[in-house]
C-alpha cells in the first residue's frame, strides 16, 4: 500500500515457455514444435516468419487456448492461458465470415456468443465499420463484398470486442497484392493507434519487416526459434514509418537478405 | 439459369451507381439486338415444350381410335378427362389425393427431422458415428420397399405408410447431413470456439446455419422418395389414396382410374418440386446467392 507502483504489476503482454508440442496420429508421433521461448512486450508487434509447416499457426493456436501444450507454459499478462479468452482476439488467413449473416450480424457475432451488451456492442460495431470504409454496407450479404473489404469485416469483427492481445494468422495471404500493400497499411495504422499487442504469423518477409517492431525467423519442423531482430529504420527518422514508408527504406533490403538466408529457403529437398 | 442470370444483373446494378464510370443513359443497339435474341431463344424453347407435350397428347388420342394401338391397354387423353372430371365432381379425387398428399408430407417432414436429429448426434460424437456407420450405410443399401409388408404386419394400414415414407427418406437425409456437416469450414469452428462457444453454440450458431443448402437438397430429394414410399405403403395396405387408386384401377382393368390417379401423382410431384425450389431461391440468398448452385 506504501508503493503505489506495486498496484498495477506489469507483466509481458505474452510469456511462451519452453513449449513443446507433438501430436499424435495413427502412424506417426510428430513434434510440432521444439522448446519454444518468446517473451512479447505489451503494446510490440511481433512478426513470426517460417516456411510452411514449420508450426507457427500451431503457436497461434497455443497462445490462443484452443490447443494444450504438450510441456511448458503460456502466460498471457502474466495468467496461465487454458482457454479462449475474449481478451485475445484472431484473425485468419480467410475471413470465415458467415454467409448467412449480414456484415453487422458478423460483427456482433462475438459479442453475441461472450453476452456483451447488444446495444452497446451495436454502437461500437457500426463505429468500426464506418471508420474502415464499410458504412454503406452494414446490411449487405458478405458475398456482395470484395476480398480486400471482407477482410476489413473481419478485423472490425476481431476489434469490436476490444481485445488488447491480438494474433494475425496470415491474414492478408488470400488478398491480391495491391489490397494486400494497401490493407497491411490500414490495418498497421489501426493497430497502432490503438495500442494493441499484436503477433503476426506470415510467410511474407516483407510483410514481416514492414509491419513489426520485431521478427522471429522459425525453423522447419520441428519449429524452434532460430532468430529475432528487431527491425529499425534509423534512415525514416525518430517515428516508425508506415509499412508501406518501410519498404522504401535502406534498412528494408538488408532485413529482407538476412531474413532470407537465415529461412533457407533456396534449400529445396 | 434464369434466376440466376436475376442474381447477377441485380448484383451489379446494386454496385453501378458507386462505379461511377457507366452512365444510366439507354443501352446501345447491340446491347438491345443482345436482350432480344435471348427472349426470343427463351420464347421458342417455351413453344417446343408446349409442342411436345400437344404432340404426344394428339398421337395418344389418335393411335388408339386409329385402331394402331389397344385403348384397353392405354385408355386415350380424353377418356382418362372424363373419368377426372366425374371423379372431381363426386369427390372421390379430391380425398385420395388428400390422403397420399398428407402421407407424403408427414413422411418427408418426419424424414427429415428424423435424420437431421440423427445426423446431429453423429457429428456431436465421433465415437457414436463410427461405432453405427457401418450400420446406417447397410441400412441405407436396403431396398426399404422390400420392408413394405413386414411395415403392414407390425404396424396395420395407416402407420405402415408414414413408416414407409419415413424409412425410404430417413437413411439418406441422415448420409447427406452428416456429410454437409464436416464439410463445414473448420476456421468457422474455430472463430466460434475463440469466442469462447461450447459445442451447442457451435451447433446452432454455425452448423446448422451452414447447412442449410445441404438441407435444402436432402429435401429435393426425401419429397420424390417420401411420394415413393407412400404409393408403394398404399399399393399393399390401403383403403384408401392414389397409390390404392393405382391397385384397384389395375385388378378391374380400367386404365381410365390408373392413369387418372398416374396424372395427379405427376401433379403433385411437381407441386412439392416448384414448392421447394421457391423456399430455395428465398432461403439461399443468404447463402451467397448461389441460386440453384450450379
Amino acid at each position: 500500500m506504501a508503493v503505489p507502483d506495486q498496484t498495477i504489476p506489469t507483466h509481458p503482454a505474452v510469456e511462451i515457455q519452453g513449449v513443446t508440442l507433438n501430436y499424435f496420429t495413427p502412424d506417426r508421433e510428430t513434434l510440432a514444435l521444439a522448446n519454444v521461448s518468446l517473451t512479447v512486450e505489451q503494446g510490440e508487434f511481433v512478426a513470426i516468419v517460417g516456411s510452411s509447416g514449420c508450426g507457427k499457426s500451431t503457436l497461434l493456436s497455443l497462445v490462443s487456448g484452443l490447443l494444450p501444450p504438450s510441456r511448458g507454459s503460456i502466460r498471457i499478462d502474466g495468467k496461465e492461458v487454458a482457454k479462449p479468452s475474449p481478451r485475445v482476439g484472431y484473425m485468419f488467413q480467410k475471413d470465415t465470415l458467415l454467409e448467412w449473416r449480414t456484415i453487422i450480424d458478423n460483427v456482433l457475432i462475438g459479442a453475441e456468443l461472450l453476452g456483451i451488451d447488444k446495444i452497446v456492442a451495436r454502437r461500437r460495431a457500426e463505429d468500426l465499420l464506418v471508420r474502415y470504409g464499410l458504412g454503406d454496407f452494414l446490411h449487405s450479404l458478405p458475398g456482395q463484398l470484395s476480398g480486400g473489404m471482407r477482410q476489413r469485416a473481419a478485423l472490425a469483427r476481431t476489434l469490436c470486442c476490444e481485445p488488447d492481445l491480438l494474433l494475425l494468422d496470415e491474414p492478408f495471404s488470400a488478398l491480391d497484392y495491391q489490397t494486400r500493400l494497401a490493407l497491411s497499411d490500414e490495418v498497421a495504422g489501426i493497430l497502432s493507434a490503438e495500442r494493441k499487442t499484436v503477433i503476426l504469423v506470415t510467410h511474407d518477409i516483407g510483410e514481416a519487416i514492414s509491419m513489426a517492431n520485431r521478427v522471429i525467423v522459425m525453423s522447419r519442423r520441428p519449429g524452434r526459434i532460430k532468430s529475432e531482430r528487431k527491425t529499425d529504420f534509423p534512415s525514416f527518422g525518430p517515428t516508425r514509418p508506415t509499412p508501406f514508408q518501410a519498404r522504401k527504406c535502406s534498412e528494408f533490403a538488408n532485413y529482407f537478405q538476412t531474413i532470407w538466408d537465415e529461412l533457407d529457403i533456396h534449400q529445396i529437398h | 439459369m434464369m434466376t440466376s442470370t436475376k442474381a447477377a444483373l441485380s448484383h451489379f446494378v446494386r454496385f453501378a451507381p458507386r462505379s461511377g464510370s457507366a452512365p444510366a443513359s439507354a443501352p446501345s443497339a447491340a446491347y438491345a439486338a443482345y436482350l432480344r435474341s435471348l427472349k426470343r431463344r427463351a420464347l421458342s424453347i417455351q413453344l417446343w415444350q408446349i409442342g411436345l407435350v400437344a404432340a404426344l397428347l394428339v398421337v395418344w388420342e389418335v393411335a388408339p381410335r386409329a385402331g394402331w394401338i389397344n385403348p384397353m391397354l392405354t385408355s386415350y387423353p380424353s377418356a382418362i378427362a372424363r373419368t377426372f372430371t366425374r371423379m372431381l365432381q363426386d369427390g372421390s379425387l379430391t380425398t385420395h389425393t388428400l390422403v397420399t398428399l398428407s402421407e407424403t408430407v408427414v413422411g418427408f417432414v418426419g424424414g427429415m427431422l428424423l435424420g437431421t436429429f440423427c445426423a446431429v448426434v453423429l457429428w456431436w460424437s465421433s465415437y457414436v458415428y463410427r461405432v453405427l456407420d457401418p450400420f446406417i450405410v447397410v441400412l441405407n443399401a436396403i431396398p426399404k420397399i422390400a420392408l413394405v409388408p413386414i411395415f403392414y404386419i407390425w404396424l396395420g394400414d395407416i402407420a405402415s405408410i408414414y413408416a414407409m415414407a419415413i424409412a425410404i427418406s430417413v437413411f439418406v437425409t441422415i448420409l447427406m447431413l452428416y456429410t454437409g456437416f464436416q464439410a463445414v469450414d473448420e476456421d468457422k469452428i474455430k472463430l466460434v470456439r475463440l469466442f469462447g462457444a461450447s459445442r451447442l453454440k457451435v451447433l446452432t450458431k454455425v452448423v446448422l446455419p451452414g447447412s442449410v443448402p445441404t438441407m435444402i437438397a436432402a429435401l429435393k430429394v426425401n419429397v420424390g422418395l417420401a411420394l415413393v414410399g407412400v404409393v408403394v405403403g398404399e399399393f399393399q395396405a390401403a383403403k384408401a389414396g392414389l397409390g390404392y387408386l393405382i391397385t384397384y384401377g389395375s385388378q378391374i382393368f380400367q386404365m381410365n382410374l390408373v392413369m387418372t390417379a398416374i396424372v395427379v401423382l405427376a401433379v403433385i410431384s411437381s407441386l412439392l418440386f416448384i414448392g421447394i425450389q421457391a423456399l430455395e431461391s428465398t432461403v439461399l440468398r443468404r447463402h451467397g446467392g448461389v441460386g440453384g448452385g450450379n
